[in-house]
């Protein structure tokens, strides 16, 4: 298989196979998560303003009290690396083609310039989380392959997209296709890793946020 | 395997439900429940960073609910649980946590890490892997009513010596009564001056009130253990009794778990909600002073400073009433750095200070409130759970700290005006 050829696999038939491991496994998850069991509650609720499963879903995008100084890194390098990666995949005009190629909407991208300075500072944020895990002892104590294996898809379609962007390293269509392919390995992996969180931290917010704010307590 | 893992292992299957599920499915080991732990901030030991803790629960669910474990398991991938996993994570779950709900507070994902403490709980105590001190005092709950043993000819001793010394009356079982209170027994032994303050408040305000012979201790010891029936069975005792008297409202007392396991756990223990209202005494002594029942003396000058007990507040959801009643009698009140819903807890909650094992540590947990209180420059100190008193009590000695301890309620009681 020439360079040509691994393109076009994994631009043809590689996307179609994650794209629907993707699409099934993410289901099958959500639905093994979601139709599990619900115990009710009997307790007369306690109605306080700000407290509900709606208030604690948008709170806890922000550092709660006295926890932004505990672990500066993690918050700062979380908004960058979340935010950064949410830019480069929804605002990067090649990824606009394939949305709309799969969705049939598009929307303004980008230039690509900014795109660039986007993914350095995304690549920087990722190793710096990296590095924090591996020195901060707790943080290291509670990282397994998971952790890890997570973060190196995640970094993966980062840097050769990054490569292909700017014709780095390999020739452009041995990037873009290693680039296409490891995007492939990341869909693949966020139903049967902790980047399934992608999906569950919402309805996780709404449930601590519902049954404290049951209680009247805004959390 | 053992019929105490087998019944841990069936018990755990049971409380795991959706919400647990979702949380389970959303840890990234950021690390920040670690942060907002005091047994971890206090002893660094990353074996108590909270989510660590509830690996046992995790490993149950990964195995008995998603197809990637069962397969695992199949295959021989994944180890199972074992007794000797459960006896070494007792410390984890009852010696190293208090059930104080910070790490629910902060953590990103939204984990409700001590919805998940309390069912694993259930699991542990099943298997038997429970703190001795913890089971002690549940035995005693169940053969007499009280954790600390505390029966009613006791109580009755003491409501005798009340009357006698101070002329009050304290209502024992008196049908059609607005109020019924609820005691821990802590306070019927060591702070009897409770019931005194409350005797003074109600005749104060009017108000017609009682206890009840057949439940007048408020704490519930099932609940911290982590046994539904037994818990349940705590609970209903107040629940027949508060019925069999006809009151409208059963007052939890200074006492941060009695509160929580009636106000929020009883009535899913019971399977329905009560005929009665449940109330904590600082929502009581809150609404009398805002209707103006109760009159107190101006403010104090004195610097005081409130700890706001983790099970009465950021569980309870009392989050107010004690500040609106520290406003009408301390004119120099300086809050705690993380007070309200964000405080740390005093260290001993959750059954910890019923377990002797955890001595030491709780006197190392309690350097981050001898830290919080340090930072206020106040030498007085308020609370509102007998227990947090004790343990507050306690820290306080340890480190010769030159800090008196104020209950809110007897203070209401002592600036009322003649």
């Amino acid at each position: 298989m020439n360079e040509l050829q691994f393109l076009s696999w994994v631009r043809g038939p590689a996307l179609q196979i994650s794209a629907t491991l993707f699409l099934i496994g993410i289901m099958w998850r959500l639905i093994e998560i979601y139709s599990l069991r619900y115990h009710p509650n009997f307790a007369e609720p306690r109605r306080v303003p700000g407290a509900s499963g709606w208030h604690t879903l948008y709170r806890r995008f922000f550092p709660p009290e006295g926890m932004f100084e505990a672990s500066p890194i993690t918050y700062i390098g979380g908004y960058i690396f979340h935010i950064g990666l949410a830019i480069i995949i929804f605002l990067f005009d090649p990824h606009l083609g394939l949305i709309k190629e799969f969705i049939g909407i598009s929307w303004n991208a980008l230039p690509s310039p900014i795109i660039d300075f986007v993914t350095v500072v995304t690549l920087v944020a990722m190793v710096t989380v990296l590095a924090n895990r591996l020195k901060c002892p707790v943080k290291r104590f509670l990282s397994g392959g998971q952790e890890y294996f997570s973060w190196v898809v995640t970094f993966l379609p980062v840097l050769t997209g990054y490569l292909a962007a700017n014709h780095l390293l390999f020739s452009y269509t041995t990037t873009l296709a290693l680039h296409i392919l490891s995007a492939e390995l990341l869909l693949i992996s966020i139903p049967f890793s902790n980047l399934l969180h992608i999906f569950t931290v919402w309805p996780s917010r709404w449930f601590n946020g519902a049954v404290n704010g049951q209680r009247g307590v805004p959390v | 395997m053992s019929a105490g893992l087998e019944r841990a292992i069936h018990v755990l299957k049971e409380v795991i439900d959706t919400p647990i599920a979702s949380y389970l499915n959303s840890c990234v080991h950021c690390g920040l429940c670690a942060e907002a732990c005091l047994f971890h901030t206090e002893t660094g030991n990353p074996r108590y960073a909270p989510i660590y803790k509830l690996e046992p629960l995790r490993r149950v669910y990964r195995q008995e609910y998603t197809l990637v474990g069962r397969i695992s398991r199949a295959l021989g991938l994944s180890k199972p649980i074992t007794d000797d996993d459960l006896a070494q994570w007792q410390e984890l779950v009852y010696d190293t946590c208090t059930m104080c709900g910070r790490c629910s507070l902060v953590c990103p994902m939204g984990i409700d890490l001590v919805y998940m403490i309390r069912r694993l709980r259930e699991g542990m105590a099943i298997a038997g892997h429970a703190p001795q001190g913890v089971i002690e005092a549940t035995k005693r709950t169940i053969a007499t009513g009280s954790p600390m043993g505390v029966r009613l000819p006791a109580l009755k001793v003491q409501i005798a010596h009340i009357q006698l010394e101070t002329g009050l009356d304290v209502p024992l079982d008196k049908v059609g009564a607005e109020y019924m209170l609820v005691l821990s027994s802590m306070e019927i032994i060591n702070f009897p001056e409770f019931m005194v303050s409350i005797a003074k408040i109600m005749l104060r305000a009017g108000k017609t009130w009682t206890l009840c012979s057949e439940a007048f201790e408020a704490t519930n010891s099932g609940v911290q253990i982590g046994v539904s029936d037994i818990a349940r069975l705590i609970v209903s005792r107040i629940v027949q009794g508060a019925e069999k008297l006809k009151v409208k409202t059963v007052i939890s007392p200074e006492c941060g778990h009695a509160f929580t396991a009636l106000r929020w756990e009883g009535p899913n223990l019971i399977g329905r909600p009560y005929t009665f209202k449940v109330q904590h005494i600082l929502e009581v002594l809150d609404e009398f002073c805002s209707q103006g029942l109760l009159k107190l003396k101006p403010p104090e000058k004195d610097r005081y400073t409130f700890h706001d007990p983790c099970q009465i507040v950021r569980m309870g959801g009392v989050l107010e009433p004690q500040r609106n009643l520290i406003k009408l009698l301390v004119a120099d009140y300086v809050p705690m750095p993380n007070t309200g819903k964000y405080n740390w807890c005093c260290g001993g909650g959750g059954g910890v200070s019923a377990n002797e094992d955890t001595k030491e540590l709780r006197l190392i947990a309690f350097k981050r409130k001898k830290t919080q209180l340090e930072a206020t420059k106040s030498k007085r100190l308020i609370t509102a759970c007998a227990n947090c008193r004790v343990n507050l009590e306690e820290g306080i000695e340890y480190y010769r700290m030159d800090t008196t301890l104020f209950s809110l309620t007897e203070l209401v009681a002592d600036n009322l005006l003649n």
